[in-house]
């Protein structure tokens, strides 16, 4: 069963087709992987799922469980149990730790707050006090936002990248955070180029020049991405056939 | 002289204002100050730690003296207010931190009724060598912001001594501030200085922050934290001088901007001597974007999240 939906989607941004009539589902409870060159629209297409501003003037229909997320912001898409783990998490000068990530809780209490931090495998009365600013690393940042994401317990999780940037034991507390939201049901959508991610999805699709070429097994979509879209040997204008003989 | 019953009451209202905020605490081992109006309402000293207080008409002139060598282990707590809506409160402070002592103060001000309430703080403080002063008002205003706050205030850090200063204003709303600080610090003294406010409504704010490093080695980091909103106004004029050799500081304004709200940040830093260095940022704009996303993607609302940023930025 689909728990999200995309009927036609298509985004212009400056001038430029970024996403061209987008029409795929999402299955619940499953880890997919969206897997593309640079410049795919792979990203944009998080944006748009999520409704960032700038990302909204699209054409076609994102529905949720059947309904239209057309006209919805950001915060009410995520109260209806959307949420984006970015590629780079911001900077909060000042915002401790416990705050930022009992903000968007479901239970905001300091249990829930430690054992996400723990969960990622952050020391809590170490971090809970400091600030989500320049002071941490990349790495630690990208933990704190995962678990405050685990925190708010969403059901749909899109995730840009989530192997850049951080090291080894980072990339396993973050396969620790992929088995906790499929063991609560949760769907989610990375995007990846990683083989060591690949092998935590279910599901993969291939996106190119703003479409999804093909869907899935992981194995024959990364088979077909490693030997040509790496560097891309099509100038971005893969060749179907090809693909579809890829085997898995 | 023991307080008078009524003198009690008002200790106990004025401290009862600040609820959760205000963490003004008691304790044998801990000296504390409270001030109504011109009205000593509440106080208990500790070993090497002296108060003067004169009542003036409209407030109260201070002496304040750390006795050389003593270190005190519990901050001191001092407590300016007025409960009514209306009055003038001024504070004369003469602070005298004598070589090698130490003291922390957690200054509380509150004015919860005011509609109509002028606060001046005129403070002269001296800190011998090798001592260290710090010194964090905070302010609890009410909803009204009905409060012309005048602190003016000039440092003199000797040698090797540490100031570290803190002023914050973000319960309440400001009403006027009119800031004024004014410090020259000798040779490898210290000097750590930030303002955080947030203003709000009709809300004027001006901060003026002024350093010396008059001796070699002499460092100082100027910060102010200012957030503005609705059709409040704040000006912040840093100046840093070096004179010295070794001598280096830091300014650093960061500003907040929301509706019709105006800020404006003038840093000045001079530079007088070749072997001293000067740096200075200052950054003003909306609530950054990809921050508020964030919060927002965790189904915060614009304001909840807006909030949370400042708070984090202020806090």
């Amino acid at each position: 069963m689909s728990l999200l939906e995309l009927k036609d989607v298509s985004l212009n941004l400056g001038g430029k087709d970024v996403l061209n009539n987008l029409t795929v589902e999402f299955w619940e409870g499953h880890i997919h992987a969206l897997i593309g060159p640079n410049g795919a629209g792979k990203s944009t297409l998080a944006s748009t799922l999520m409704g960032l501003p700038g990302y909204t003037h699209h054409t076609g229909d994102i529905l949720l469980d059947g309904e239209s997320l057309v006209g919805v912001p950001v915060d009410e898409r995520a109260r209806r149990g959307m949420t984006l783990a970015w590629q780079e998490p911001a900077r909060f000068e000042g915002l401790r730790v416990d705050r930022f990530i009992a903000a968007g809780a479901k239970d905001k209490s300091t249990d829930t707050v430690r054992r996400v931090l723990d969960r990622v495998g952050l020391d809590p009365e170490k971090y809970m006090r400091r600030a989500v600013d320049r002071t941490l690393s990349g790495g630690e940042r990208k933990r704190i936002e995962l678990a405050s994401i685990l925190a708010m317990e969403p059901r749909l999780v899109l995730m840009d990248e989530p192997d850049s940037g951080i090291d080894v034991e980072a990339l396993n507390r973050i396969f620790d955070a992929l088995s906790d939201f499929k063991e609560r049901g949760a769907t989610v959508i990375m995007i990846t180029h990683s083989q060591e991610v690949l092998k935590h999805a279910e599901h993969a699709f291939l996106m190119c020049s703003g479409s999804i070429l093909e869907k899935g097994g992981v194995g024959r979509i990364e088979g077909y991405f490693a030997s040509h879209c790496v560097p891309c040997d099509h100038e971005n204008v893969p060749d179907i056939d090809e693909l579809a003989g890829v085997e898995a | 002289m023991s307080p008078t019953s009524q003198q009690v009451e008002t200790a106990r209202e004025l401290l009862a204002s600040l609820g959760d905020f205000g963490g003004h605490v008691k304790g044998d081992d801990i000296a504390h100050l409270e001030v109504h109006g011109n009205e000593v309402v509440g106080s208990h000293l500790v070993p090497g730690f002296e108060v003067d207080v004169d009542p003036l008409e409209d407030g109260i002139e201070a002496h304040i003296r750390v006795k050389k060598g003593v270190r005190l282990a519990k901050p001191v707590h001092l407590c300016f207010g007025m409960l009514p809506e209306t009055g003038l409160q001024r504070i004369v402070m003469d602070v005298e931190v004598e070589e090698d002592a130490f003291a922390s103060v957690q200054a509380h001000c509150t004015f919860p009724n005011a509609v109509d309430i002028t606060h001046k703080m005129d403070a002269v403080v001296r800190i011998a060598a090798g001592a260290t002063y710090e010194y964090f008002e905070r302010h609890l205003h009410g909803a009204e912001g009905g409060v012309l706050v005048v602190p003016k205030t000039k440092v003199e850090v000797g040698e090797g001594a540490r100031f570290k200063t803190e002023f914050e204003l973000i319960k309440g709303q400001a009403g006027v501030i009119d800031f004024d600080y004014e410090v020259d610090c000798d040779a490898h003294s210290l000097l750590d200085m930030i303002a955080r406010i947030w203003g709000r409504g009709h809300d004027r704010i001006t901060i003026r922050e002024t350093a010396r490093l008059n001796g070699e080695e002499a460092t100082a980091v100027l910060q102010s934290h200012i957030a503005v909103k609705d059709e409040a106004v704040a000006d912040v004029y840093n100046s840093l001088a070096a004179n010295a050799a070794g001598a280096r500081g830091h300014v650093d304004c960061k500003e907040i901007v929301q509706g019709a709200a105006i800020a404006k940040a003038v840093p000045v830093v001079e530079v007088n001597h070749p072997r001293a260095h000067i740096t200075h940022e200052a950054a003003i704009g909306s609530v950054d974007s990809k921050q508020l996303q964030t919060l927002m993607s965790r189904g915060l609302d614009e304001e909840k999240a807006t909030d949370l940023i400042i708070e984090g930025l202020l806090g």
